[in-house]
């Protein structure tokens, strides 16, 4: 499977392959370890129900800003019409577009929430993304609250045009008031996080942590090596990569997030 | 110079050329004048036509053309004394990117644009005006010059887009980009842009958060090239032409979705052509925004500016 050897999702059965180590392994028990393979420590790809479960205090999340529809300002044309591609997308992911906004606990700590699903359209920010996220700044500007992302994104959302590529410019300016609050603002990289999405309010957090591996950057791999003709360093673009140049603060697997979150809001919240 | 012609602009090519061959002899007859004055007519009327039927990639050329003003020629032609200032302070001095303080009537102002070669030779020297984070960083540092000594910002946007290369990504261009939003969105000083050529992506946005956005009517604005697009949503480059209608990228489609404040308008012929007019109607276009927004306190600048970010976007709202 073609996905399967990116690494980006996991097809039925009672075992299952690793398609980056081909090591075979228990599904049960791959699941039971957050998706990660025990053996390579590959991060496969998680819904935001997986990292809800994951991450915060149990039953404690209450998803904001479901009244948001996409539109098709453009009406875009092109071989699958966008509205189409809309439909797939939330029957495929059972969510509405490719961001989940919220309100949820943290060991105990109240946070404003958003969770990006790279399985819708990518994890592009359109419209209904960019307000989402907007409206979330807004919110834990006004309730005072932390804000905890994660982050899946390919970038701009092409089928809303110039729409899309706005909504980097209100993001950030809904972000910078945000931060006059002294409020900390975490973002936590997912596989992967590229294009105009790393180049707005995610990579302004205050701190960013990282999934292990994660390809995270500006222009994607194929561009770059399309444009510059040349091939690509080994482990360009990984988490660990933009850690080595400073960018990212720290690289942290699955098994560790929750508790390293809850430290760092911990000492943001309490200094 | 020698000319250089687009593709859907042969017969304007035939008579420029009869033109100049019969300009050129060194013995002109009263016939030949005739035959000039003839000409000329057919010349302009055939301008009139081609430059008010472009279908968006046609835009998308002229925007790109090699013999479109730049950066630098507007800066020369609608300001005085200009000093240019060079380098991020970190890192170097990205060439793709131009800035300094430069002098609009009596008005002192900070401008920063992209810059692109008028050769191939200037081009590779300036990456095609593709920056790299320390053009961005460079402009950050000239954005916050000017709003310490109260200088009205004006940018220029002129990029195919934000380098993307090794280098670029190990010093963080997405970081670099973001940055300059996040000072935009809330410098203390009037800010306007001009989307003279290309306005590729995130590596344009980052000079247009701003007060007022135009755009030259054959500039584009776009989130992704037409190419770019063409590749991913129908499999193959050369439905470009296609891609470029659909991202309604044009200076008439971005005003329409109310997503500019306006147009600066080209005579027929193009920017290429007949720059002067071009850079009499943007300094006018500056002069009388710069005007408007001189007249606003400081915060409520900065809030007109953000509640215009604010509401971009479209979608529906309801259960």
């Amino acid at each position: 499977m073609k996905e399967e050897k990116k690494g980006f999702s996991v097809p039925d059965g009672l075992f299952i392959r690793c398609g980056v180590c081909k090591t075979i392994l228990f599904r049960k028990e791959f699941e039971k370890n957050f998706k990660v393979c025990p053996h390579c420590g590959f991060h496969y790809r998680l819904s935001v129900k997986e990292r809800i479960d994951l991450l915060l205090d149990n039953n404690s999340f209450q998803e904001k800003f479901t009244e948001l529809r996409t539109a098709d300002p453009l009406s875009f044309r092109c071989l699958k019409n966008y509205s189409e591609l809309v439909e797939k997308s939330e029957q495929k992911t059972g969510l509405r577009e490719a961001v989940v906004t919220g309100e949820g606990k943290l060991g105990g700590i109240s946070l404003a929430l958003a969770f990006f699903d790279f399985g819708f359209i990518g994890g592009s920010m359109g419209s209904v993304v960019g307000e989402k996220i907007t409206r979330l700044f807004e919110l834990a500007e006004a309730s005072k609250k932390p804000i905890l992302m994660v982050i899946a994104s390919g970038g701009a959302r092409m089928q809303e045009g110039m729409f899309s590529l706005f909504q980097m410019a209100k993001t950030v300016t809904a972000l910078k008031k945000y931060q006059r609050r002294n409020l900390p603002y975490v973002a936590l990289f997912t596989n992967p996080t590229t294009g105009g999405v790393t180049a707005s309010f995610a990579s302004l957090a205050d701190i960013i942590l990282a999934e292990p591996q994660a390809l995270i950057g500006f222009a994607g791999p194929k561009v770059i090596e399309q444009t510059t003709g040349s091939r690509l360093p080994k482990g360009f673009q990984t988490a660990e990569f933009l850690m080595k140049h400073g960018f990212v603060d720290l690289v942290v697997p699955r098994s560790e997030q929750r508790d390293t979150l809850i430290k760092l809001f911990d000492y943001l919240i309490g200094g | 110079m020698r000319k250089i012609y687009l593709s859907f602009e042969s017969k304007i090519k035939k008579i420029e050329e009869e033109i100049s061959s019969l300009a050129g002899k060194s013995k002109i007859t009263p016939e030949d004048e005739k035959k000039i004055l003839i000409l000329k007519n057919n010349l302009q009327a055939e301008l009139k036509k081609v430059y008010s039927n472009l279908s968006p990639f046609q835009r998308v050329e002229i925007a790109r053309h090699p013999q479109r003003p730049k950066t630098i020629d507007f800066i020369q032609a609608i300001f005085s004394d200009f000093v240019e200032l060079h380098g991020d302070r970190l890192f170097g001095d990205d060439p793709a990117v131009i800035g300094g303080l430069a002098t609009l009537e009596k008005l002192k102002v900070m401008v920063i644009g992209h810059l692109k070669g008028k050769d191939t030779r200037e081009n590779i020297e300036r990456n095609f005006g593709m920056p790299h984070p320390e053009g961005y960083r460079k402009a950050q540092r000239l954005m916050k010059l000017a709003a310490r000594f109260n200088l009205p910002l004006i940018t220029f946007l002129d990029t195919p887009g934000a380098y993307p290369g090794v280098g670029a990504e190990e010093r963080g261009q997405a970081w670099a980009i973001a940055e300059c939003l996040a000072l935009m969105s809330d410098l203390p000083v009037p800010t306007i842009s001009i989307g003279i050529g290309e306005g590729g992506s995130g590596g344009a946005l980052a000079f247009s958060l701003t007060d007022r956005l135009y755009l030259l009517e054959n500039a584009y604005y776009s989130v992704i090239t037409p190419e770019g697009c063409a590749v991913i949503l129908w499999k193959e480059k050369s439905k470009a032409p296609l891609a470029a209608e659909a991202l309604k990228l044009t200076s008439y489609d971005l005003l329409e979705l109310g997503l500019i404040d306006g147009i600066i308008s080209e005579p027929p012929g193009g920017a290429h052509r007949f720059p002067e007019p071009v850079y009499e109607k943007t300094k006018e276009v500056l002069l009388s925004s710069l005007n408007e927004l001189l007249k606003l306190d400081r915060e409520t600048l900065i809030t007109k500016r953000q509640e215009k970010w604010r509401q971009m976007g479209v979608f529906t709202e309801g259960d």
